[in-house]
């Protein structure tokens, strides 16, 4: 039979070594805030009567600055496929003012109009103050909310098996371990492509909190089941070794099935769900690694009290270290 | 017990008809209600705005500024509007497949106060924004100095440049303050009446009726009697309006407000028909979006949709043959029921909404995946094929209660948290994976089990090809 637990260390060495990069890229960069969470304008024109080519980001930027939004970032886009493409922009501003936003907007559009012959303004959110620090602290409360309350679920459903707060400890630092490369590569990703930490990119993030305590949990599922029938001799390194290749085709199968989802969205899904696909598709299959590689692992860990012997090691004195 | 399963069936045959009737209603009526699927802002083209009080205000004004722009709402004819107090001093505006959202925004917005100054003999420019003596400090002036606005108001300013980063907020003190002759409180609302349209007197002009009553009508009939042929300025919320010459005095207070425009008469009458707001209102922040985006939208979702979907189909077939097979009956019937259900609610359909409930097809599958998983674990330990069935779904069973439960409790927080403003459009994307998680459970655990044991007594589910096993020693060859 395959020993996965085994070789418990190489995987979160993996994890390490993905996730790192991440981190690296946030201590550097940090994240790029989208509107709902830092304020601000985001305008979407579309260009009726120009070419890509015939675009140019500055030209635009120009424009804004002129009409009373000085350090307008411009990007050139394409919305829509086919017969219907129109090349456009979008453009992160300061928001609108409260007291007049009608005349600005038109100002702008009138301005672009005069440069660019007929514009249309396929969508233009503004977001204030009080609104952006609302949803920072919604956010957070939401993420903290949904931890607390899983770890309080896990505790319960586990109640039977030995040391059920271990189950939702470890289930809780796998979750994390996704948390942390998506968050990582969501810095990455807004170095090399721009994606921003949006409402929606925060919904991802809930969901593959949930997806990923999802695939945990039928795993543990096993290990209880099979705690129960345990045979003597059989070590509990044993029993989770087994559980985890007796869940293996089932979170193969799932991973598949969620992934041609994701993939038919990523494809055909239009640009505006694209990064949040993009995002899903990461922390889904880092939610799936986690649950066999991480969260089981951990329990064996925990189980071994394998923390006592780094501690070792790490102090170089005292006792040698015994492995 | 074969007669229970024979009433699942039928329970489950009723439920599909029932859904698909719903799904597919004609004229999207069931039972006298209107089962019309509910596109939100980002599919259907809209806008929604934010709107907060200048001042801090109770409860009380600020339900009747509600009413105001409830009524304005419903003048300018856009169906499924919502307007809802949030918190202390703000009031969200939802208004869904409007033409022109910046134009309907400021027409809700503008506090409606009608008034008549005294120039002293002098033009102003039309969209001059001064200061009168019912409003002295409008907010126009202090936040956002328009350069145009500044000049004419004062010649010895310079026009403020536009690229100066913070604009002090204060008031020329030397900027006059026109007396006005009338006040926004004394105008008579029933007298409000539009001159365009099927009321239009001469075709090419617009214009509004209105009547002034109390101290009002008298001081503007003692005005224009005694200054005919001099100009006098019309001010709407502290913009002028325009400076027409006085023809005749207004007898009892009594007139008429010409425009150029329908669009601007339209909005002059539904201001002062629906009555002034007793509070100025700031856009604390908007969304809109063109209906054109939104289509393409739907077009994207519904064809990412239905790929998924078949692909997802297409592996469960090939994977778990005839399990498979009854599985994909499972998940159109799941399909049919959420949209019947959210038809039903209604639940309003975002861009998040959908990729939700796709997700949620991932969740549904995955209880199939978990029983069959079970089914065939059972099959090679020997089981006989009914025994294999009950106990492959008693097995998977605690897995997909508890899975499932921690899904429920993310979405329910994601309900939640999406009520705030800024990230509203997330409430759609928890309802449907909340709402596909509680169905997934109904299809996996009724229809997928009773179809399963449907097939039981066939010989065809006797052959191992079916599961794709080589052998199964408990199958009844």
């Amino acid at each position: 039979m395959k020993n996965i637990v085994k070789l418990r260390y190489w995987w979160f060495a993996l994890s390490l070594l993905v996730i790192v990069p991440g981190a690296i890229s946030l201590g550097l960069y940090g994240l790029r805030l989208g509107i709902d969470f830092s304020g601000g304008a985001l305008w979407d024109v579309q260009f009726v009567e120009r070419q890509q080519s015939e675009l140019n980001t500055d030209a635009i930027s120009r424009i804004f600055n002129d009409t009373g939004f000085p350090d307008a970032r411009v990007q050139i886009s394409q919305s829509g496929t086919g017969a219907t493409a129109l090349p456009g922009a979008l453009v992160r501003t300061k928001r609108l003012s409260g007291s007049e936003p009608e005349a600005q907007q038109r100002a702008v559009l009138d301005a672009l109009q005069k440069q660019y012959g007929q514009v249309r303004l396929a969508s233009l959110q503004s977001v204030g103050e009080t609104v952006s620090a609302e949803s920072n602290r919604s956010a957070i409360i939401a993420v903290i909310g949904a931890c607390v309350a899983i770890l309080i679920y896990l505790t319960i459903a586990f109640r039977r098996a030995p040391h059920p707060l271990r189950y939702g400890v470890c289930a809780i630092i796998a979750m994390l371990h996704d948390v942390a490369l998506v968050i990582g590569g969501a810095s990455i990703l807004g170095v090399v492509t721009g994606l921003e930490i949006d409402a929606l990119f925060l919904t991802a993030l809930l969901t593959i909190i949930s997806f990923s305590v999802h695939d945990t949990i039928v795993v543990f599922d096993r290990i209880r089941e099979n705690m129960i029938g345990r045979r003597s001799g059989e070590s509990f390194d044993d029993i989770v070794n087994h559980s985890i290749v007796q869940t293996l085709p089932r979170s193969i199968n799932t991973q598949l099935t969620t992934l041609f989802t994701l993939v038919a969205l990523l494809l055909f899904g239009g640009s505006s769900v694209f990064h949040f696909v993009t995002i899903l598709l990461i922390g889904l299959l880092s939610g799936t690694y986690s649950s066999i590689f991480n969260a089981a692992q951990l329990l064996v860990v925990w189980e071994h009290r394998e923390w006592e012997r780094w501690f070792g090691r790490k102090g170089g004195e005292g006792e040698p270290a015994t492995a | 017990m074969r007669n229970r399963e024979i009433l699942s069936l039928v329970l489950i045959l009723i439920v599909a008809a029932v859904s698909l009737f719903i799904d597919f209603a004609p004229g999207n009526s069931f039972l006298g209600r209107d089962v019309a699927i509910r596109l939100g802002l980002d599919l259907q083209g809209g806008t929604q705005v934010l709107l907060k009080s200048e001042i801090s205000a109770d409860r009380e004004t600020m339900q009747t500024a509600k009413g105001v722009i409830e009524r304005r709402v419903n003048g300018l004819g856009v169906s499924e509007a919502v307007v809802q107090l949030s918190g202390a001093d703000r009031i969200i505006v939802e208004l869904p497949g409007v033409k022109d959202p910046a134009q309907a925004v400021e027409t809700l917005r503008g506090t409606g106060r009608l008034e008549f100054i005294d120039t002293q003999g002098q033009f102003l420019q039309a969209g001059t924004v001064v200061r009168t003596t019912g409003n002295p400090n409008p907010l126009a002036l202090t936040t956002q100095p328009t350069p145009q606005a500044t000049a004419v108001l004062d010649p010895n300013t310079a026009p403020v440049p536009t690229a100066v980063p913070q604009p002090v907020p204060t008031i020329d003190p030397n900027m006059p303050i026109y007396a006005n002759i009338t006040d926004g409180k004394d105008l008579d609302t029933r007298s409000v009446q539009p001159r365009f349209g099927s009321s239009q007197t001469l075709s090419n002009q617009f214009a509004v009726a209105f009547a002034f009553t109390g101290q009002s009508a008298s001081r503007l009939e003692t005005f224009t009697s005694q200054n005919i042929q001099k100009p006098m300025c019309i001010v709407l919320d502290n913009v002028v309006f325009s400076c027409p010459v006085v023809q005749a005095a207004l007898v009892g207070g009594s007139g008429e407000i010409t425009t150029s425009t329908r669009a601007d008469a339209e909005r002059i009458y539904n201001q002062l028909k629906y009555g002034a707001l007793p509070l100025s209102f700031q856009v604390e922040s908007s969304r809109t979006v063109s209906a054109t985006l939104g289509q393409n939208s739907v077009d994207a979702s519904v064809r990412a949709g239905i790929i998924g979907i078949t692909i997802v189909a297409l592996f469960m077939l090939l994977y778990y043959r005839m399990p498979g097979l009854l599985a994909t009956l499972a998940l159109l019937l799941y399909t049919a029921i959420s949209f019947a259900i959210y038809k039903l609610i209604p639940v309003t359909l975002t861009l998040p909404g959908i990729a939700g409930f796709i997700l949620s097809i991932g969740i549904a599958v995955d209880a199939n995946v978990l029983i069959f998983a079970r089914l065939r674990d059972e099959l090679r330990h020997g089981k006989s094929l009914r025994l294999a069935v009950e106990q492959g779904f008693d097995e998977a069973w605690p897995a997909i209660r508890d899975s499932s439960a921690s899904t429920l409790i993310t979405s329910t927080i994601l309900f939640l948290f999406g009520n705030s403003f800024g990230v509203s459009l997330i409430i759609g994307f928890a309802l449907t994976l909340g709402l596909g998680v509680l169905l997934s459970l109904f299809t996996a655990v009724v229809v997928t089990r009773t179809l399963l044991r449907l097939t039981i007594p066939l010989s065809i589910a006797q052959n191992p090809w079916m599961y794709d096993m080589k052998e199964a020693p408990g199958l009844q060859r």
